[in-house]
């Protein structure tokens, strides 16, 4: 299920703005990091540590952004892809050197950890908090990109964005902005997700698979598309393996295939 | 990234420049008698490397998981070798060829259809669903063990398969020749410029009536029969198949050691694979950490300043060295 959270953010960078952003996993992997250690050596509380661990992702991001992500707005697929998969490499290595081969430890404040009981049945409060969480997400960033200014001025600078420019629109700005949002995003996923996906230095690789697969699926250039594919991939994975988990992930891999046959621009992709 | 020194519109005859890197080898058998086993390594990777810059490079088919091929080839060859009573190297090496060639004509059918990032996903799927039946099928492939004991006989019923690579390293030698042979061909004849044309400009390519889609499938096919040629070579040297051939890592290392040494230039598939695995063995073992992000940090460095990988760069930089050609380099 957390795939969905940090797949929101996904959605932003990749959906949106159109960069294949294979290093999404990097941002995750910070944010987790990031609260893990801000309540290990300061003892902040939880909700802070995670918009801490989001914020200084989103503000990382900018700088990584300005620097070299900017470059390769105009390029092809292979050129992002390699940079992301360099990307990846170097985060790794820095995240092993510093935090070492296990997984970080994470501190669930004690009125997350018990049970819920809702409609006569039991429920881990920390998987319904994450739920409730990342359909707020969810709706927010819809409201914001479909109903707001600032998401018709993004949705203009990535169909033309010439056009965009010329009729005023800051798109550097823009595009920065945005792309902190989307690793803000996905910070915050990998932080309220680290109980879940334990973060460690393999994270951005591990998973990769899954946010491109999501990403595929669900199509580019938009919002709702990313989000019904993590559903449905986090969904089908869970449920192939309870079922048959002789077959593993196979089943995941084959539906994606067959889906990306039927719909090569994913199932809401508005271009190929 | 266009070559600017190989090509249908190039002198095809074999420059002497051409011959450096099989006298390097052979220099390198005499010179490095401890390292063969590395070497071979290293031949079978600029074997695969070569598969892979056919399709990326000249054709212009973006994939992540070449991998497949190689695993294919590799499991093939280690499955005859183990299981069955073949122990021929040839038919094994032949067997593993016949089907990655079969796989790559049949997926490259369904998946060329498509393209950008949906057939970067589905090439990624293709070798993840590979990854996971060697995982499971146990019986066959040895699951996350490997599959050991694979039995190969001595090539030609005369040169085993020694300790110190000696017989593995001029059997990889001959088998990469042949492949580069292959490969040189195709890449001055009509149909390399074919593939550049449309790697450069596909809606032309069909304006003047190319076959587009049949001439990719094509050239996937080849280059997979290639990928699993040296899937193979692997398993013979090592006599060993891990789940390692498999997979995004492999897939992954390959692209970057081309992308090192200069995508879509048939000696970029070289140099690379040289440069990776020997800085890779000498740092790798003492400093891991170190290693990813070195090779993390030229990656980026590559992608956003050098496209060209060292060969690149050796293009850009000579002629400022021989002023004599400086003008021609100009003229570019």
């Amino acid at each position: 299920m957390i795939l969905y959270v940090i797949s929101v953010g996904l959605s932003v960078t990749m959906g949106l703005m159109g960069f294949v952003n294979l290093a999404h996993g990097v941002f995750a992997m910070a944010g987790g990091l990031v609260m893990s250690t801000v309540i290990a050596r300061f003892g902040v509380p939880f909700p802070v540590a995670i918009l801490i661990a989001a914020v200084s992702v989103a503000l990382a991001s900018i700088v990584l952004e300005r620097l070299l992500y900017s470059r390769l707005y105009a390029e092809g697929e292979l050129a992002q892809v390699l940079f992301c998969i360099g990307l990846i490499l170097v985060s790794m290595a820095i995240a092993r050197l510093i935090y070492g081969d296990r997984a970080v430890a994470v501190f669930l404040p004690d009125y997350l950890r018990g049970q819920l009981h809702l409609l006569g049945r039991d429920f881990p409060t920390y998987r319904v908090f994450l739920i409730v969480v990342s359909t707020c997400l969810i709706f927010l960033l819809w409201f914001g990109v479909e109903r707001t200014r600032w998401g018709a001025m993004v949705r203009a600078a990535v169909d033309n964005r010439a056009m965009a420019q010329s009729v005023g629109i800051n798109t550097r700005l823009l595009f920065m902005g945005t792309f902190a949002l989307g690793s803000g995003l996905a910070g915050l996923g990998g932080a309220l997700g680290a109980d879940i996906l334990p973060v460690m230095w393999s994270y951005p690789f591990e998973h990769l698979v899954y946010f491109l697969i999501v990403v595929a699926v669900g199509g580019l250039g938009s919002l709702r598309g990313p989000f019904v594919a993590a559903l449905l991939i986090g969904v089908a994975d869970t449920a192939c393996k309870y079922w048959v988990p002789e077959f593993g992930a196979f089943l995941v891999y084959a539906a994606t295939i067959v889906i990306l046959l039927w719909r090569p621009q994913g199932l809401f992709g508005v271009r190929a | 990234m266009s070559s600017q020194f190989s090509g249908y519109s190039a002198d095809p005859r074999i420059r002497w420049t051409e011959w450096l890197p099989w006298v390097v080898a052979i220099a390198f058998f005499f010179l490095m008698p401890g390292y063969l086993s590395l070497g071979a390594r290293v031949l079978i990777f600029i074997l695969f490397a070569l598969s892979l810059d056919l399709i990326l490079g000249y054709a212009g088919i973006v994939t992540l998981g070449h991998s497949a091929f190689f695993g294919l080839g590799a499991y093939t060859a280690g499955a005859l070798g183990a299981h069955t009573g073949i122990t021929d190297p040839f038919l094994q090496l032949a067997a593993a060829a016949a089907l990655s060639a079969l796989l790559g004509i049949a997926t490259g059918a369904v998946i060329l259809r498509t393209r950008a990032l949906t057939l970067l996903m589905l090439t990624l799927a293709i070798t993840a669903i590979l990854l996971e039946i060697a995982n499971k099928w146990t019986s066959m492939t040895g699951g996350a063990d490997g599959l050991s004991g694979v039995k190969v006989d001595p090539i030609l019923g005369m040169f085993r398969f020694d300790l110190y690579g000696k017989t593995a390293f001029f059997y990889c030698l001959a088998v990469l020749f042949v492949g580069w042979l292959v490969v040189r061909r195709i890449i001055y004849s009509p149909y390399g410029a074919m593939l550049t044309g449309i790697r450069e400009n596909s809606t032309r390519m069909h304006a003047v009536g190319a076959p587009v889609y049949w001439r990719l499938v094509m050239i996937y096919t080849i280059s997979a029969t290639m990928a699993g040629t040296a899937g193979a070579l692997l398993t013979q040297v090592n006599q060993f198949v891990g789940l390692n051939v498999l997979g995004l890592e492999p897939s992954g290392d390959v692209l970057v050691m081309l992308i090192l040494g200069g995508v879509g230039r048939l000696y970029g598939a070289f140099i690379g694979p040289v440069v990776y695995i020997v800085v890779q063995d000498t740092l790798a073992k003492q400093y891991p950490e170190y290693w990813y992000l070195g090779i993390g940090l030229l990656l980026i460095f590559v992608v956003l300043f050098a496209r060209g990988g060292i060969l690149g760069l050796l293009d850009k930089w000579l002629p400022f060295l021989r002023p004599g050609r400086s003008a021609r380099a100009s003229a570019r």
